[in-house]
């Protein structure tokens, strides 16, 4: 039985359904797999994750999770699984005094006391949802924060977590790129870096904004773009190397280095988007 | 203060009771030049961000931001910037030319400069069909390159940058990257806060925050080299590691 299995779901906003937030979304999560929701805002990560803990209704489409329907079996859900909510939202069961307290004590806890909590509430839960729990985090805290969810996984719990950060998806076993409602790819970070339908190249010179500019005006290539110390380059398979030096040679670029690159998730991310 | 420097501190100290946010730091940006200022969560970049954009009184310490003193100019400070942060957002209920109209009006442009200026904005962003409709209704990656375009309205000389890519899709965060070494290239200084240590690339100097003081400040490569890194996520986990300081 998976962990967390999802089916055709459908989900918008709106008085006319003028928004639509999650399409035709279906994946299954195996029991102990740390699995990762890769996403900017707006791609429906949260929606995601809010009906999967019983707390919003799909329009169509089914969920269950650890064997229990979303729908029929919420309370059941509820008493077995974590949830770690990206963005707070006022209660208004509370005063606004009440309110202030309660985010006042929220907000000076570090995402690490947070993940603790959201294990403690329930004990030993089955499945975990965490929504971006890393964002606008550091690098060292982010780090140290996907080394405790080793640890977890280690005692066989299942995790969902979702991050826009395109680094984070090589700690997860599988991951959906999600995007605008619809998930573009799903597998093991490894195969998805494999399936990148191009070749990649990996340019840098002194001046670098001349040299982007440069790549911009040739139209051979599919794409340029920055990316850390380098500009990569999106070429068709089995583009020549020769074209590429040429056309550096011929743009007076000094100073170039060039080299073969392995894509990263943020480079399969936008070729999947820009697809 | 040397010639072509922006931003100059000096000592630049904020304590809240015994809690020293920022501890003494001293620094100065040039005219033009992308800065990146980075720091664990809580190493006291904002405080210090606060002080310089003439929000928060410094404790002790020197700094003029665009040849204007912290303490005593504050007002002309904050009319010499320019602020966006990834929570600072445009108007909601206003449309894309009103939000313009409205941020120029606040810093008293003339109706002439808010005219040619919006009419300049909608063209760049190709937003002209898109002038009249409300904010809210637009995608996230052209609100953000539109809050950009709002900071930098009223031309300042500096433009604060306050995680402004926070969860942005990887590319309308090179499209808003574009944007930012365009502004420079126009002789705008853009100090910058990021997490993406790929960003960290992107400037032309960046400072590291521990502990509410600047441990290393350097070109990227100078970084790289000094601390024996490959990459500044690296460099960054080797001087962060060692804060005292939690979230």
């Amino acid at each position: 039985m998976s962990a967390v299995s999802i089916s055709h779901i459908y989900k918008t906003y709106g008085k006319k359904k003028e928004v639509t937030a999650l399409t035709d979304i279906s994946f299954e999560v195996t029991k102990g797999e740390l699995f990762g929701i890769i996403g900017p805002d707006g791609a429906g990560k949260t929606s995601l994750f809010r009906i999967l803990t019983t707390l919003l209704l799909a329009d169509k489409g089914e969920a269950t999770v650890d064997g229990f329907d979303v729908v029929k079996d919420f309370k059941s859900i509820r008493k077995r699984v974590g949830y770690m909510p990206g963005k707070f939202s006022l209660y208004p069961d509370l005063t606004v005094e009440e309110n202030l307290n309660f985010f006042a004590t929220i907000f000076n806890t570090s995402i690490k006391e947070k993940l603790a909590l959201s294990c403690a509430l329930i004990h030993k839960p089955s499945v975990l949802f965490l929504d971006e729990p890393t964002t606008g985090v550091d690098a060292v805290s982010r780090k140290e924060f996907w080394g405790m969810l080793k640890s977890l996984k280690e005692q066989g719990i299942t995790i969902l977590v979702s991050t826009p950060y395109m680094d984070e998806a090589s700690m997860c076993d599988r991951v959906a790129l999600l995007q605008k409602g619809s998930i573009m790819a799903i597998d093991t970070p490894k195969a998805i870096v494999e399936a990148f339908a191009y070749d990649l190249w990996a340019v840098k010179a002194p001046a670098m904004l001349p040299l982007l500019r440069q790549l911009h005006q040739f139209d051979k290539i599919i794409r340029a773009y920055p990316s850390g110390v380098y500009h990569h380059v999106v070429v068709p398979k089995g583009f020549s190397e020769e074209i590429l030096k040429e056309f550096l040679v011929a743009s007076k670029i000094e100073g170039w280095e060039l080299h073969k690159q392995e894509p990263n998730i943020e480079d399969c991310f936008m070729s999947l988007m820009t697809e | 203060m040397t010639k072509g420097t922006v931003i100059q501190a000096e000592g630049l100290t904020k304590q809240f009771g015994d809690f020293i946010a920022v501890d003494h730091i001293s620094f100065e940006v040039k005219k033009g030049e992308i800065f990146g200022f980075l720091g664990a969560n809580g190493a006291g970049k904002t405080t210090a961000m606060r002080m310089l954009c003439g929000l928060s009184m410094p404790t002790s310490g020197k700094a003029t931001v665009a040849g204007f003193d912290v303490y005593k100019e504050n007002e002309a400070i904050k009319r010499s910037i320019g602020y966006m942060s990834q929570k600072f957002s445009l108007y909601e209920d206003l449309t894309v030319k009103e939000n313009m109209r409205f941020y120029g009006g606040i810093y008293g442009k003339s109706d002439a400069f808010i005219k040619q200026k919006t009419a300049f904005i909608l063209e760049h962003l190709k937003l002209e069909k898109e002038a009249n409709l409300l904010v809210k209704s637009l995608p996230l990656g052209w609100k953000q390159k539109l809050a950009f375009s709002v900071a930098v309205f009223h031309e300042p000389e500096i433009v604060f940058l306050d995680e402004p890519t926070g969860g942005v899709d990887p590319v309308t965060r090179r499209e808003f990257w574009s944007m930012i070494y365009e502004a420079a290239d126009q002789g705008t200084t853009v100090f910058v806060t990021t997490h993406y240590m790929d960003e960290a690339e992107y400037c032309n100097r960046v400072s590291i925050m521990v502990d509410g003081r600047i441990e290393a400040l350097d070109t990227t490569i100078a970084l790289k080299k000094k601390y024996e890194a490959d990459s500044m996520d690296e460099v960054f986990l080797k001087l962060a590691r060692g804060a005292k300081r939690g979230e």
